[in-house]
């Protein structure tokens, strides 16, 4: 078939890119969604919204961050330029700031005094926990045991921070369970809550808003990349789990046609469903490669032969997730972006790459894309550049990587 | 006329109240659920709203999270339930209410679902999540092969939505007594009865309303406003706490007859 160039990726009015978003909810959910798509709507063309929330990114977050030129990891990989785009020294230590900040800002705007969130790592639940403190409101982060345990840091950062941290026990005990929860909570306190999600994915207009809310990486990062090369980057990788850090970055590059996109899912410890949160995977047991809808939104989602969702596996809890955001899944089979993953030992290695060339310790989420942007970079030539997200820092993940050297 | 209209009919030409309760398929296992559907046909249920277990239920409370895990823990499947009611229903004629979440039905295939459903003996579908906007093709689906599709309304659905969705549904429309998720209550909550008031403005469907109701005295509050009340959590409660005993189908009935005190 005959791709049509995607230049651009808008959803239609009601969330739907081509056949993947959309909204697949209980239908208590339908009324607060349609009030927070109308206010996000308001909100994204009011200049005094605006201006608060770019003062607050600045002067509260840290933006810009610096799109640093990482010449050890360019010698390292022996071709093009190699930059990072440096997210993991915002406030908080990620990314996820930006879109946390943008939600309080309309939870405040909406009336609501009560914040809801879930979280795989940590670092959205920290970066919502954070501005909940900012903003004075009441904040919940739902967590699954797995990854209470995997990172009990930021789960004391959380508490720290005057939110209340709610153990997850169902199902897989991760991400999508937290999710869960949250939703459960959302739909029974639904006139008093702000649910703050924290990727672009979940009905719409979650996977829009947050896109938007994390598109000031791109934008900031194509201004940086231009003014230092003279040039746009060959490539721009991100990590991938839900998606926000990797739509951030890449939205501002769609219309770019020279510059590829590339995506990295956690291919886990192997190729079988159950093993990986890889849903691109081509492999014939692995389980990927199926449109499905988890959550709120048609996307490609892991499940077995039954549509039950699989479970999934990663050494980084944020990446650690059976759906991808609906935007990907577009841009997918549109062919505008191309998505590979790298294993948990791979993940490890970038991790340990970074740290020695750098002196920079990244999350193991933003580790995965390591490896695969070295190879990209090989195969270029020195007067070019890419661009990797980095999208978070690691100190979260220290603990975790000391136990697996001791083991 | 569908057979859940001709049950509404007939309620309605008897003055009762309609009684649907609700159970997950393969909950402890599909050879049960086999016999506690031609149970509670005996203990006079009007209708049967019979769950598809899913792995990742996020309108339901605990009890009937856990209801599910049990079921897909003995590996059932949609073709598993569908073969489940087709048994039953060889030996009752109560209307069938298969009630999913979307994706084990998206897998499965449109019309696969509906060609392989209608031959079960099942009555009509509801998806927990698939609203009207983004149900159109499987609503035409079903009306083609005679099967009713249902719709849930909320206390928080806008009445130009309960319009739109009036127009899509057919059988009878689902009220959802509160925000929140499926579970018993203390009490019903006044947003019940105005919201089936705002349906009954908007739309001659009969009524069912459904979650928190646990007790026969709920029930009978429920039929002073709506056509039927929908029991879920509280029977499935009873499925759980009685496991693997062997009067399980036979206290179970008795539990729903218990609902059922028509004074």
């Amino acid at each position: 078939m005959q791709k049509t160039q995607v230049t651009t990726s808008e959803p239609d009015e009601h969330g739907h890119w081509g056949a993947f978003g959309g909204r697949y909810v209980p239908e208590t959910l339908v009324a607060p969604l349609d009030e927070l798509t109308s206010e996000f709507m308001r909100a994204r063309a009011d200049a005094n919204f605006l201006r608060e929330l770019n003062l607050l990114l600045r002067d509260y977050g840290g933006r810009p961050t610096p799109l640093f030129y990482a010449q050890r990891l360019t010698a390292h990989a022996d071709g093009a330029q190699i930059y990072l785009k440096r997210e993991d020294l915002l406030h908080t230590g990620a990314h996820k700031i930006n879109n946390a900040v943008g939600q309080a800002l309309l939870a405040r705007r909406m009336g609501k005094h009560r914040v809801i969130a879930e979280t795989g790592a940590g670092q959205h639940g920290v970066a919502t926990a954070t501005v909940c403190a900012l903003f004075g409101l009441g904040c919940v982060i739902y967590m699954g045991a797995e990854d209470v345990r995997r990172q009990a840091l930021n789960v004391f950062r959380m508490r720290l921070l005057g939110a209340e941290v709610v153990t997850v026990n169902a199902g897989t005990r991760t991400l999508k369970d937290a999710i869960n929860e949250a939703l459960r909570d959302w739909v029974t306190n639904v006139r008093d809550t702000y649910y703050l999600l924290g990727s672009a994915l979940g009905p719409h207009p979650y996977p829009l808003m947050v896109r938007e809310f994390q598109s000031v990486i791109g934008r900031e990062a194509r201004e940086q990349i231009l003014s230092a090369t003279g040039k746009l980057p060959r490539a721009v990788i991100a990590c991938v789990g839900g998606g926000s850090n990797a739509i951030g970055i890449f939205h501002p590059f769609i219309g770019d046609q020279e510059v590829r996109l590339i995506g990295v899912e956690a291919g886990g410890r192997g190729d079988s469903l159950g093993e990986h949160a890889a849903r691109f995977h081509s492999g014939v047991a692995s389980g990927g490669g199926r449109v499905g809808v988890l959550q709120g939104t048609m996307s490609y989602v892991l499940q077995d032969a039954n549509g039950q969702i699989a479970t999934t596996h990663s050494i980084s809890a944020g990446l650690d997730y059976s759906a991808i955001g609906p935007e990907h899944a577009f841009l997918h089979d549109a062919g505008r972006a191309e998505y590979t993953c790298a294993s948990d030992t791979e993940a490890l290695e970038g991790f340990e790459l970074c740290a020695n060339l750098e002196g920079i310790i990244p999350a193991l989420e933003t580790a995965h894309a390591f490896l695969p942007a070295i190879r990209i970079a090989h195969d270029l030539g020195r007067d070019d550049s890419i661009i990797v997200n980095l999208s978070g820092r690691g100190d979260k993940d220290v603990q975790l990587v000391a136990d697996l050297h001791s083991e | 006329m569908s057979r859940i209209r001709e049950t509404f009919v007939e309620l309605k030409r008897s003055k009762r109240g309609g009684f649907i309760p609700f159970i997950t398929a393969g909950d402890p296992d599909l050879l049960t659920t086999e016999l506690l559907l031609v149970e509670l046909a005996a203990a006079g249920a009007d209708i049967i709203e019979l769950g598809v277990p899913f792995s990742d239920p996020v309108a339901d409370g605990e009890m009937i999270q856990r209801a599910s895990e049990r079921a897909l823990r003995k590996g059932v499947t949609l073709s598993g339930v569908l073969t489940c009611v087709s048994h039953a229903k060889q030996h009752i004629n109560v209307p069938i209410v298969l009630f999913s979440y979307f994706n084990p039905l998206l897998k499965f295939g449109r019309d696969r679902l509906a060609d392989e459903a209608k031959h079960a003996g099942v009555d009509a579908v509801l998806v927990t999540d698939l609203i009207p906007e983004e149900a159109l093709l499987w609503t035409e689906t079903f009306r083609e092969r005679g099967l009713d599709p249902i719709f849930l309304v909320a206390p928080t659905t806008s009445d130009k939505r309960l319009a739109r969705i009036a127009q899509q549904a057919s059988g009878f429309i689902y009220a959802v007594s509160r925000a929140g998720v499926t579970g018993a209550r203390n009490e019903i909550a006044d947003d019940a009865e105005v919201l089936v008031k705002r349906v009954r403005s908007l739309s001659n469907l009969p009524v069912a309303v459904g979650f928190g109701i646990s007790t026969p005295d709920q029930v009978r509050q429920v039929w002073r406003f709506a056509d039927a009340a929908v029991i879920g959590s509280a029977i499935v409660s009873q499925i759980e706490r009685l496991g693997n005993s062997a009067d399980l189908v036979k206290r179970v009935g008795k539990f729903a007859r218990s609902l059922l005190t028509r004074t």
